[in-house]
């Protein structure tokens, strides 16, 4: 009853404080401009089920691919076992859904089981790749400090977790053989699951009938408070990609990506000189900047993309200006936006819910005018997005920030700029020279 | 191309006919002297399948594709509605370009703008010819020959145009070799983004240097390219390695007007 009463209390807790921090991401992510979205809903959903649930665009890296799913599957299977632990935690029962599931709960643990052994190996290796075989994308110096321990936070959490899960499951396997077991009637027997059967004899079988029942009740609350501590820090770290993941590649760009926006507010401008009776589509009163200089700049959905980033660094493995040595790496300009935001959302917080300006932005602050020019435009970080993050479409905004608000770029674009101007080419060559090659040999 | 007439719009009006396609040369293919002889190997493809053709001559004037690219959307919009303003007055439905930005602006930029046309890139228009018999081709001097295409970023990724080109070179009965980056997965030769016009910023090494080495590596005849600005890079490259003897950077338009001597 005691136990009960704790359990509830944690489960609130913890849920009221996982929404007040989603909420609050929530609010960063609408201090984005509205954007609008191309394509139907089935498109959408249907890029959503391949790239998010689906994985698809990992798998253009086997190994790190096959190592993702072993977690990605256990993750979503072990999903059903924790409404088991919600409910006997609430309710007082121990494995309430056995006796109506049958063998098919059997089922359900042991392939739980398989997954977790699987995701186990995973994790593990995930964490050499980043500890000990130092894999290039993931020790960028972009990582130094928390996002590095972000990471292995991550992974260890992961590894402890998986361990609850055998400590309960083997333990309660042990205890049955005993036929002490916490759940009523059993008699003597095996739980038959695939992993546990096994391996709780190994691990447990030599422990006392008192010893066993602590290491099932410490596995069991240990997953139980793992999954509330886990869920509470997603919020705080990289690996809210988990359920953003979804939303982000439901609002994929579903047009070519060779295909810039147009700024609407720029055509207002330019297009009465070719159509007098041209009408504007934005508000003449309230005018906006060009281009973006800090995160309130960018569209929601350029926000959704920093949170959503993962940090998994394939974007700046395969950028031809990082892999040359250049400053920029895509997956910094992401890390920059979300720090950014951050900070921006802490300072609405301290500020009775209005930003005070607080003499920073974006661009400057955190993301240097030379990673910005660098860029080819050449699309290969959106390319190896696996949830569809864009940053190239922060650094095209940002270039448009410097050109047109600061004209601030690099003096060999402002002559090429000069030149399509005065003779329609970006070198000095006469407009009505053209067509001279006809008759060169 | 003194046996070859390439008319202009202007030409076409005046004479009151209408042609089928309007060749957008670009900036590169005007200008450039390499890559003006891309744009005669077009001009006689054209002018060998009978495509009654036409292109703009001096009212061609930058698509606006690097100063989009380098954040001058001004600048943009008004070399497109100059453009637009152009095209629409002949009236025009169908554009073949042999620069893959030009392709894209036109392509995906321009109708929001007012400009709505069919653009397909020269490699696309001769896949389409080959396939439905109008053009034959046969292997020539590059039969047997080991050939490695580069994707351009703005056909590839851009558009995900990667089997035209491809297919083009199989019909030359050459060996076509892939490097481990290509199609999707695809390097830039450095000159997108309107880094064609600047200094690259401080770094290890040049992108177009990267690229041509692990071209090289796979020790081609011809590194073959369907972009006017991958065509200098990759050959700045080449030279960059000492390898312009045995390799040679030429375009899939040049491929095939040399291989069956058009």
């Amino acid at each position: 009853m005691i136990s009960s009463i704790i359990f509830t209390i944690l489960l609130i807790g913890a849920s009221a404080f996982f929404y007040i921090n989603v909420k609050k991401i929530r609010r960063n992510i609408l201090l984005g401009k509205n954007v609008s979205f191309s394509g139907s809903t089935s498109d959408r959903f249907k890029t959503m089920m391949l790239v998010a649930f689906g994985q698809q665009k990992m798998f253009s890296r086997p190994i790190p691919a096959i190592l993702h799913l072993f977690l990605y599957a256990a993750f979503i299977i072990t999903q059903i076992e924790l409404l088991e632990i919600i409910f006997d935690g609430a309710a007082g029962s121990h494995r309430a859904f056995r006796e109506s599931l049958g063998g098919f709960y059997t089922f359900m643990v042991s392939f739980i089981e398989i997954l977790s052994v699987l995701a186990f190996i995973g994790t593990v290796a995930f964490l050499s790749r980043r500890n000990l075989l130092k894999v290039p994308r993931l020790v960028k110096s972009e990582l130094n400090g928390w996002p590095k321990l972000d990471a292995n936070i991550i992974l260890i959490s992961e590894i402890i977790l998986i361990c609850f899960i055998f400590m309960m499951n083997g333990a309660d396997e042990v205890l049955y053989s005993r036929s002490l077991s916490h759940a009523k009637d059993l008699g003597e027997g095996t739980l038959g699951f695939s992993v546990s059967s096994h391996l709780g004899p190994i691990l447990f079988g030599g422990m006392s009938d008192g010893g066993l029942h602590l290491v099932e009740r410490v596995g069991w609350w240990g997953h139980f408070l793992m999954v509330l501590g886990f869920l509470n820090y997603l919020p705080f770290s990289k690996h809210l990609h988990i359920v953003l993941g979804f939303p982000n590649t439901y609002f994929s760009n579903l047009k070519p990506k060779g295909e810039f926006t147009t700024l609407e507010s720029v055509t207002d401008v330019v297009a009465p000189n070719f159509d007098p009776a041209y009408v504007p589509k934005t508000d003449p009163n309230n005018p906006v900047r060009f281009g973006v200089k800090d995160v309130q700049d960018l569209n929601w959905k350029n926000l959704m993309d920093a949170y959503s980033c993962t940090e998994c660094g394939r974007c700046t493995s395969a950028c031809p200006q990082n892999i040359t040595g250049k400053l920029l790496s895509p997956r910094k300009i992401m890390m920059d936006t979300r720090d950014r935001l951050e900070e921006v959302g802490k300072n609405i917080d301290a500020n009775k819910g209005t930003f005070v300006d607080d003499g920073k932005s974006l661009l400057g602050d955190y993301i240097k005018h030379e990673e910005i020019w660098a860029c080819n435009s050449c699309n290969a970080c959106v390319q190896e997005c696996p949830i569809n993050i864009d940053p190239l479409a922060i650094i095209i905004e940002m270039r448009r920030y410097l050109v047109m608000e600061e004209s601030n770029s690099p003096s060999e674009l402002n002559t090429m700029f000069t030149n399509i101007e005065n003779n329609g080419a970006p070198w000095q060559f006469s407009q009505a020279d053209r067509a001279n090659w006809i008759n060169e040999n | 191309m003194s046996t070859i007439k390439v008319p202009t719009m202007q030409e076409m009006l005046a004479n009151g006919e209408t042609p089928e396609i309007l060749f957008w040369v670009g900036c590169s293919g005007s200008f450039d002297d390499r890559a003006k002889k891309i744009t005669k190997a077009i001009v006689r493809i054209l002018d060998h399948v009978n495509i009654k053709f036409a292109i703009l001559g001096s009212e061609e004037g930058c698509t606006g594709d690097p100063a989009k690219r380098a954040g001058n959307e001004f600048l943009f919009q008004m070399q497109a509605m100059q453009n637009i303003n152009v095209m629409n007055g002949y009236n025009i439905k169908k554009i073949v370009t042999g620069c893959p930005h030009c392709f894209n602006t036109i392509k995906n930029e321009y109708p929001a703008l007012g400009g709505n046309y069919e653009v397909v890139h020269h490699t696309q228009l001769v896949q389409e010819l080959i396939n439905e018999g109008k053009l034959k081709v046969t292997g020539g001097e590059f039969k047997g020959k080991k050939i490695v295409f580069h994707d351009p970023c703005y056909l590839g990724r851009a558009n995900d145009v990667y089997e035209a080109p491809r297919e083009i070179i199989q019909k030359l009965d050459a060996e076509l070799a892939e490097m481990k980056r290509s199609k999707a997965k695809g390097l830039c030769c450095g000159a997108g983004g309107a880094q064609m016009f600047k200094e690259a910023e401080k770094g290890t090494k040049e992108v177009n240097v990267e690229r041509a080495e692990e071209a090289l590596a796979l020790n081609p005849d011809v590194i073959a390219v369907g972009c006017p600005f991958c065509n200098t890079m990759m050959t700045d490259g080449v030279k960059h390695f000492n390898k312009e003897e045995k390799t040679k950077v030429l375009d899939i338009a040049e491929l095939i007007a040399t291989a069956n001597e058009l």
